[in-house]
């Protein structure tokens, strides 16, 4: 049996035919550090004497087309063609930088860092080009992995220069010249992606897709309710299923459970089907959890008990108080359940550990997490853990969490075979970290002319905190600053506050965070509002919004985080919010005179350092919700690669689509009552079958996120459109809830 | 559909008996007497075929959708031996030799996103063109019904089915 692990790794991937994609996952990063006659200027660019251009992705791969797109900015400014460059996929090493592939930050905190590679190794090739020529560096050019100087028609490939560049000293960054606008070839224009090919001939390699010699598939019975341990187990029938090797037990995590694996009962087995059959057999017991009594209705009632009441105030000007005796007042609650992440691809790691050494290919968004959590789980320094990364089926934030990571390198270890951990989707739906139920009490003022001149609101939600720390009670600060305290209405008199709540079930960030509540209850209410004064909704908003202004937010008390973004440069602006409001209004043909049971409904919303607005036009015949039209304006900053803009965009009316007309999982008894797409159901086809409109706003502002700000307008938008064609009120959601037939 | 269910029932007989099971998978005969497997797991496990995926093991999802004989089943429900005889198509053997002109137009309207759930897609789109060259809106709704995109990419995915449909007729 050890003999097959005698085989060499590489040789292995090579010879199963995984081999192209195995190559592509970490293989190519050690031939990189071997060649010696290349130009290695950067960490995240070389080029080989063949002509071949490597460039490191060092950002998870989950749909954005990042592991193309910030390669394809360094390939812009080094002047390379882009079917000389061969992408390196980096594994989990924190002299990358952050590689926490979440947040919507890829683009705009690398930008600025690939133009460097580029222009480095760039600047080398001119200066190499330009001595043999004996003409000066700067009137050279770089373009499809070329140097050439127009004015005596010379040209010359980056390969017949490696030697001469290699010799030059590495230029100084304050020293490099950058291209302008006008010569960049990839850069706000786009180019083709690197997986297409492979991922339309099945041959794309996903987490499940890796086999190692001798490697066991293992599935886990984990407690139904969050921290119950288990007591014993019956493994008899599970040992039966023909396939089966073994049982091992999970220890139970320590403390509060952050990444750590959650324990239980693992069935390892030849085979991933026979694994699952085994599991299915298991009868486990578990012990008394403190979440028993977990019921999510019960909860739900005493986060809107909760958020009637007000909290720990995070933003104050003027005075609320005073302000709402005189003022016509209009209140509403909003809900939001529990929402599971649902990846096409369930969490799935590959773990081979021995002698002291964890080796792991697992898609992650997070391989510096995933490293940093093995090695806790195995008692071994981080740099003994090795982490690949895959392309990773879906992630929306879920595979930002390595809890099935670090299963597999326990079980590597307990088993002392290369293991592979599946999830299988009832795993998925009932082991996830939710993203928070949450409730949001708003309440305003209104003047004579029915606009808001005070506003008080009290979100109430389980948070993200809770998975990394004991008792905690209030959001974070970061939560906080998501949609809730960055309100950018122009109102006198304003209170924001937040209320307690405690975790029972594990929570987690999911595509857009905590925006998904506030943008819920804020951009339902304020429709509210234009509705009962008899205002059209677009003139109301665009008055709420006040003059084109930037938020001073710390004079108001906000401790705001601003996605990590340095404010100066990324200030909230209205006249941003604005400008893409009117964009999808016009592209809407916002004001058209709607046929009985269509209505059109709006919602702007800045996050994650873009603007984003959705209008969408919606029919409701007996009860049945159709969206017609989805009309979406992005000012995302500079747009880097368009069509994935406009892809990300397409993407989030779905998904916002799916959570706010059929999301959410309930909990009883502390379990969660859903298992897979039957119960816990997503947008198919017939679903989301209107036209999609994205307008890119023109933009040379830095760049922002794209990957999760076009979520969060899309369930107010929604909302506002069924109460413009029913005039019902949709104030929890899913809307799937609602008997809209008698509407 | 109807002859799905006879081998089905010819499974059933013969499963207790350990017969070699005999398909045709991607143009290649192969024999085994994993018989009660299903055919998502064989092509995964036993063949490394690994571009037929798991997604929710319950034929409600769509990602490990192949043809057989050209129409599109989900392989996690179904019995290897249910499959004897019969010429399965896989998304690596569907361009093996030309890429499919669905594979083709997936790439030119940049459909995929994660990727995750393409290869069923296009496997279910072919199949349905196949019995229906020039399907409605409503009709290609409800062929791709049976197919999820989380990411969702249904707005391309229409988009590249009809380019290769070529419109109503």
């Amino acid at each position: 049996m050890n003999d097959c692990r005698a085989i060499d790794r590489r040789a292995f991937l090579k010879f199963t035919g995984l081999s192209s994609a195995g190559l592509i996952f970490g293989m190519r990063l050690g031939a990189q550090e071997e060649s010696a006659d290349r130009l290695a200027p950067d960490l995240f660019v070389s080029l080989e004497p063949d002509g071949t251009i490597h460039i490191v992705a060092h950002r998870s791969e989950m749909g954005t087309g990042i592991r193309s797109v910030l390669p394809m900015v360094v390939a812009d400014e080094l002047g390379a063609r882009w079917e000389d460059v061969s992408i390196v996929q980096a594994t989990g090493d924190a002299k990358y930088g952050s590689q926490n592939t979440d947040g919507s930050r890829s683009i705009w905190r690398f930008y600025d860092r690939m133009l460097l590679a580029g222009a480095t190794a760039g600047q080398m090739l001119s200066q190499a080009a330009a001595t043999r020529w004996g003409v000066g560096p700067e009137t050279c050019q770089r373009r499809d992995s070329q140097v050439i100087h127009e004015p005596s028609k010379r040209r010359i490939a980056f390969k017949e220069l490696i030697a001469e560049a290699a010799a030059l000293p590495v230029p100084n960054a304050e020293n490099l010249v950058y291209k302008e606008s006008k010569d960049r070839q990839y850069i706000g224009k786009g180019g083709a992606l690197v997986d297409f090919k492979d991922i339309v001939h099945g041959k794309a390699v996903f987490g499940a897709d890796i086999r190692l010699p001798d490697m066991l598939f293992a599935v886990i019975d984990r407690s139904p309710v969050h921290g119950g341990t288990a007591r014993q187990f019956d493994a008899t029938a599970a040992m039966a299923v023909p396939g089966v090797q073994s049982v091992e037990t999970i220890a139970p995590f320590k403390g509060v459970h952050a990444f750590q694996a959650l324990g239980g009962v693992a069935i390892l087995a030849t085979h991933s089907h026979a694994a699952i059959q085994g599991r299915n057999q298991l009868q486990t017991q578990w012990n008394a959890s403190p979440h028993d009594g977990y019921d999510s209705e019960a909860y739900r009632s005493a986060l809107l008990e909760t958020a009637s009441k007000g909290g720990k105030v995070v933003r104050q000007k003027g005075d609320y108080a005073k302000a709402i005796e005189r003022l016509k007042k209009h209140e509403a609650s909003y809900y939001v359940p529990h929402l599971p992440h649902e990846p096409m691809e369930p969490p799935v790691a590959t773990a081979d550990y021995r002698d002291g050494q964890c080796l792991i290919w697992a898609p992650t968004q997070n391989p510096q997490a995933a490293q940093s959590t093995v090695a806790a789980a195995l008692g071994i320094p981080p740099e003994k853990v090795i982490v690949r990364v895959t392309l990773l089926g879906g992630g929306f934030g879920r595979k930002s969490k390595p809890d099935y990571v670090a299963e597999s390198a326990i079980l590597s270890k307990q088993a002392g075979r290369p293991v592979q951990v599946l999830w299988t989707r009832e795993d998925d739906i009932r082991h996830d970290y939710f993203h928070s139920v949450a409730a949001v009490r708003v309440e305003a003022g209104v003047d004579d002319d029915g606009y808001p001149q005070a506003w008080r609101m009290c979100t109430v939600f389980p948070s993200i905190s809770s998975t990394f720390a004991e008792k905690v009670t209030h959001a974070s600060a970061g939560e906080m600053s998501m949609g809730f305290n960055d309100l950018p209405f122009d109102i006198p008199h304003l209170l924001c506050e937040n209320g307690e709540a405690l975790a029972h079930v594990r929570i987690g960030w999911l595509r857009s965070v905590a925006n998904i509540q506030h943008a819920f209850a804020i951009h339902s209410f304020i429709d509210e509002l234009a509705v009962a004064a008899g205002i059209d909704p677009l003139t109301y908003l665009n008055r709420v919004l006040g003059p084109d202004r930037l938020l001073d937010l710390k004079a108001e008390g906000a401790d705001y985080q601003n996605y990590g973004g340095p404010y100066a440069t990324y200030p909230v602006d209205t006249a941003r919010l604005k400008a893409v409001l009117n964009t999808a209004a016009k592209s809407a043909g916002w004001g058209q005179p709607m046929p009985k049971g269509v209505g059109h409904g709006i919602a702007v919303h800045r996050s994650f350092l873009s603007y984003i607005a959705i209008a969408l036009r919606v029919r409701v015949t007996d009860g049945k919700v159709q969206v017609e039209q989805a009309d979406v304006a992005i000012d995302c900053g500079l747009a880097v690669h368009p069509d994935r803009v406009q892809s990300q965009m397409e993407g989030s009316v779905v998904f916002g689509l799916s959570l706010a007309m059929m999301g959410g999982v309930t909990m009883s008894r502390g379990q969660v009552n859903e298992s897979n797409f039957h119960d816990a159901p997503v947008a198919r086809m017939a679903d989301a079958n209107m036209p999609i409109r994205v307008t890119i706003l023109p933009s040379q502002a830095p760049p922002g996120g794209v990957g999760e700000p076009g979520v969060p307008p899309l369930a107010p938008a929604l909302c506002n459109a069924i109460a413009a064609a029913t005039g019902k009120r949709i104030r929890s959601l899913p809307i799937t809830d609602h008997d809209l037939s008698q509407a | 559909m109807y002859q799905l269910f006879t081998a089905l029932r010819s499974w059933k007989e013969n499963t207790t008996r350990k017969i070699m099971a005999k398909l045709t998978i991607d143009g290649v005969e192969v024999e085994t007497q994993e018989r009660d497997l299903p055919l998502l797991w064989f092509l995964r496990d036993h063949l490394q075929k690994t571009g037929t995926r798991y997604g929710c093991g319950r034929g409600l999802c769509g990602a490990c959708t192949v043809l057989v004989d050209g129409q599109a089943v989900r392989s996690c429900q179904l019995p290897v031996a249910a499959l004897e005889g019969r010429q399965i198509t896989t998304i690596e053997g569907l361009g093996a030799n030309e890429e499919h002109p669905l594979q083709k137009a997936w790439q030119e309207h940049k459909v995929p996103q994660c990727g995750y759930c393409q290869g069923g897609q296009i496997l279910s789109a072919v199949s349905f063109l196949r019995a229906k060259p020039h399907p409605t809106n409503e009709e290609l709704d409800a062929m791709m019904a049976g197919n999820i995109c989380r990411c969702g990419t249904y707005p391309r995915i229409r988009k590249a089915i009809q380019s290769v449909a070529g419109g109503e007729k």
